[in-house]
């Protein structure tokens, strides 16, 4: 049985009283304890100067050439917090219920609780550190509705929150680096955790220039090295996101929650074609204005202008009357892909559908026309005033459409499909974040705690500085309180060395393969089996043929992977062979979650499992539980289930119709 | 959109390491669509090399939408290409034709030496931002954010300059590989904004200090900087922050 450590007593009072029972380090001993922190994103990054601030010695470390460059830079929409400046309803209950619904019921409700709680914090935090969060003229902070909900909660920045987000979290770990308090280590990769006496104590790190294998000591190490949705190639991730750090600590028995619940992005441009490297997500607000259709014939080649009005099938708004084109991602998305696997799809691939802004267009023009009194206007001068509007509230989205497409959005409508963008599952942890390895933690995308099977838009941000600035500050003097009289240990202890010595030959046998196929490649193929078999929707044949489709390529590619130059030197190749051979163990055990896991919920959906009419038929008799998969040699995992255990949320269907 | 694909030379800068003198290699590379991006078209020909037995060229790369200012291309002259306002990795092959030749080469300044091929060592504006590119505040000191109003122009103008991406192209575009346009947006998104007040004339000088250690040139006022900056960071940051600069000094408050 695994023990989740919820604190007893009242929902709304348990983090109140672990902060006023937990153990405290005192500051004299505080500077004797060391702590490792991998990845600099939102949660990294704060966690990072946080510690730091508090007097703890801190190792950061990234793959990238700055901190400032993981990928929670890209976030474009937004971040949630229960403020209710708005004066609508909104309070610390309705952002923990709507968490906790929109995650299908999947979700942890003392950790969701939790993040409800200090969301307002963050937004605090922000604005002292100077993030410079879009404003009302009376000089007080903006806020947005997103994803569906009923109330005004989403703080943002123009469409580059996460980009200020981070920049404040980065100047706060800059500032201790420039302290001493933190010694950050750009362009390093960990590639193994160091376990002493059952407990994590250190990293083996890869110096990225140099090609050095390096050895760090730390009383605890803290994963925040983002999520996995990479194993799919094409996805909305940055190019260097991983699954290695993350994989390597699973390997050495931090249990790995739930790995199927991956979230596919509805608004999103298509591939263009084989040479495609990534995704680009158009922020959800966009489905706030436009109109999703498809052709209501197959095959239809015309262009979209030339395909009259009754000729068009707006699916959404006729599948979902009641939420339209406003539906949650999970089902938005499920429902382009039933449209283009049944032939209705648009573009040269035809795996597109239509977002189209020519309604939106019309309907602002006629507003502005009314302003101006003229109620009898021309067309030309209603589509004239109603894109001007449409260029103020989204023109920097239809600006990156533009720039990638070579298409006019204001012109013709927009081609949209699903994407990969960010996973739900990651490293199981406890209310305290703590793995279930001692001492080593995870926080933020990286581990699986708040968002259950489906994540609301403008949570992830929130999710990554609560776990940073607000929860592990807490949580780690709970351990680290026992830790006082741990001197640091050397890093010529055998641990050390053994563990270095693992890295060092599986570097050797990489390089010494010398095949012919390059790890492009086969990363390439690894991420077709898992969109076709692993994606949007899911069977039992199809999982049972992706494991013995990925064990093969994975046999293959320890047999024929080529990478060229050495391993003393900048070796890009080399970088992405390690992080793709974990992709290609993550992946089968994603399948085996997905095969397990005989229901749909969020947006996981298996098609054996269905409602008459399409939609997903979670079960919650059989698998309202945690899936935590041990790892054992081989490729093998043992599951333990935790139960989740609802005393405040009533789990319903969700229906959207 | 026509769609159509290309054939092209591209002559690129190939550099061991730091020690390594370098110099440019010619490649062909064929049908090239005029879909892919930018850095799409080098994935291309880094399959090609691999493929060839040859070492792929080494490049920063990483969000590819723009934001991570990881990329870092000097085409034909040019950083990041000869679009405004825009990234490499945004950067679309229709901006060539069948037959064209495309000189690549990595940012060119001491302060930013070269690493492997087109990637270089950037650390020096981190230490810039570490010598005062923050607002000394540490976590669980904020006071309810809606207690502190500002300015929506004010905040307006402070996000614009903050919108700096930290790429290097300005320091690129420089015929003295200046920082200036770097260093000034950070200081103007501080020096707007009410929380950045108290340490305004300490974070000023500071850091002007610390751009000057790093071996940056200085600005003599061409606005190459702005004409590149793919987020169109404003030249009259440089003036904000050459009139902080002298106020924070004349003042004698600057230590």
């Amino acid at each position: 049985m695994i023990n989740s450590k919820i604190p007893a007593g009242e929902m709304a009072q348990k983090w109140t009283k672990y902060k006023d029972t937990c153990k405290l380090v005192n500051p004299a001993n505080k500077r004797s304890l060391e702590i490792i922190v991998v990845g600099t994103g939102l949660a990294g990054a704060s966690a990072a100067a946080s510690l730091g601030e508090m007097g703890y010695k801190v190792k950061a470390f990234c793959f990238q050439d700055s901190a400032r460059r993981a990928h929670s830079i890209a976030a474009q929409g937004g971040i949630n917090a229960a403020k209710n400046y708005q004066n609508d309803g909104d309070s610390t209950f309705r952002l923990f219920y709507d968490t906790i619904k929109g995650g299908d019921y999947r979700a942890r409700e003392g950790n969701v609780h939790r993040l409800a709680e200090v969301s307002a914090n963050i937004i605090d935090q922000c604005v002292a550190q100077g993030v410079p969060f879009a404003r009302e003229y009376g000089g007080l902070l903006s806020n947005r509705s997103f994803g569906g909900t009923q109330v005004q909660r989403t703080f943002y920045a123009a469409g580059q929150t996460g980009q200020q987000l981070l920049i404040g979290a980065y100047q706060s770990l800059e500032r201790q680096i420039a302290l001493g308090n933190v010694t950050m280590y750009d362009r390093h990769e960990m590639l193994d955790v160091v376990k002493i006496d059952g407990k994590a104590r250190g990293i083996i790190a890869r110096n990225l220039i140099t090609g050095q294998l390096e050895r760090h000591f730390g009383h605890a190490v803290l994963l925040c090295s983002g999520g996995y949705g990479n194993v799919f190639y094409l996805s909305t991730n940055a190019m260097g996101s991983n699954v290695t750090a993350a994989w390597k600590a699973h390997k050495k028995g931090a249990y790995f929650g739930n790995p199927c619940f991956t979230q596919i992005h509805p608004t999103c441009i298509p591939v263009s074609g084989d040479h495609q490297s990534k995704l680009t997500l158009m922020s959800e607000s966009l489905r706030n204005d436009g109109r999703i259709w498809v052709p209501k014939k197959q095959n239809d080649t015309r262009k979209a202008s030339d395909i009259p009005e009754d000729e068009r099938d707006y699916y959404l708004e006729r599948r979902y009357p009641a939420f339209g084109n406003l539906v949650p991602r999970d089902v938005a998305s499920r429902a382009a892909k039933e449209r283009c696997d049944a032939g209705y799809g648009v573009g040269s691939s035809r795996q597109a559908v239509f977002l189209d802004y020519a309604a939106a267009i019309e309907r602002y023009g006629k507003i502005e026309c009314n302003k101006q009194g003229n109620h009898n206007p021309p067309m030309d001068l209603v589509i004239k005033l109603g894109k001007e509007v449409v260029k103020e509230k989204y023109g920097n989205l239809f600006d990156m459409y533009e720039k990638i497409t070579g298409e006019n959005p204001y012109e013709t409508p927009m081609r949209i499909y699903p994407a990969v963008h960010y996973t739900m599952g990651g490293i199981w942890v406890d209310y305290e974040l703590m793995t279930s390895v001692p001492g080593l933690y995870a926080l933020g995308e990286a581990n699986f705690s708040d968002h259950g099977a489906n994540r609301l838009g403008a949570s992830a941000l929130m999710q990554g500085l609560a776990d940073g600035y607000f929860v592990i500050p807490y949580t780690i003097g709970n351990y680290l309180a026992d830790e006082i009289r741990t001197k640091a240990i050397p890093t010529d202890h055998p641990e050390f060395a053994k563990a270095e010595q693992e890295v060092a030959g599986r570097i050797e046998k990489l390089m010494g393969i010398k095949g012919t196929e390059s790890v492009e490649s086969f990363h390439k193929r690894l991420g077709k089996i898992m969109w076709d078999k692993c994606g949007m929707a899911r069977n039992a044949k199809g999982l049972q043929e992706a494991i013995v489709e990925i064990r093969a390529l994975r046999e293959e590619f320890w047999k024929n992977v080529r990478i060229p130059g050495g391993i003393f030197e900048m070796n890009t190749e080399l970088d992405k062979a390690n992080r793709v051979a974990d992709f290609m163990e993550l992946g089968e055990l994603m399948c085996m979650d997905a095969l397990n896991r005989a229901e749909s919920c969020g947006g996981h959906f298996r098609e054996e499992s269905q409602t008459e009419d399409g939609e997903a038929q979670r079960n919650d008799e059989l698998f309202m539980y945690v899936a935590a998969w041990e790892y054992k040699e081989n490729n093998n995992w043992e599951l333990h289930k935790e139960a989740l255990d609802y005393e405040v949320v009533h789990p319903t269907q969700r229906s959207y119709k | 959109m026509e769609h159509y694909n290309m054939n092209l030379t591209l002559k690129v800068w190939r550099q061991k390491n730091a020690q390594d003198k370098g110099g440019f290699e010619t490649y062909q590379v064929k049908d090239i669509s005029s879909e892919m991006s930018f850095l799409e078209m080098f994935d291309v020909l880094n399959e090609q090399l691999i493929n060839e037995g040859k070492e792929p060229i080494t490049f920063d790369h990483d969000c590819r939408e723009g934001i991570c200012g990881a990329c870092s291309m000097h085409i034909n002259g040019r950083p990041h290409g000869p679009w405004g306002q825009t990234t490499t990795c945004q950067l679309h092959m229709r901006e060539y034709k069948n037959g064209d030749t495309i000189v690549v080469e990595p940012w060119r300044a001491k302060a930013f030496p070269v690493i492997k091929d087109l990637m270089v060592d950037r650390t020096a504006f981190d230490r810039i931002i570490q010598s005062g590119g923050y607002i000394s505040v540490d976590t669980g000191n904020a006071q309810d954010a809606n207690n502190l109003p500002i300015n929506k122009d004010k905040a307006d103008e402070s996000f614009a300059a903050a919108a700096c991406i930290g790429c290097g192209a300005c320091v690129a575009a420089c015929k003295n590989a200046s920082a200036m346009l770097f260093l000034s947006a950070k200081v103007s998104h501080l020096a707007l904004l009410p929380q950045g007040e108290v340490e305004r004339k300490t974070r000023v000088v500071n850091m002007v200090d610390q751009m000057d250690k790093e071996g940056f040139g200085s600005c003599t006022n061409t606005e190459a900087c702005e004409a590149e900056c793919p987020k169109g960071i404003s030249v009259l940051n440089i003036r904000r922050l050459n009139a902080e600069y002298i106020g924070a000094i004349m003042s004698g408050d600057d230590k």
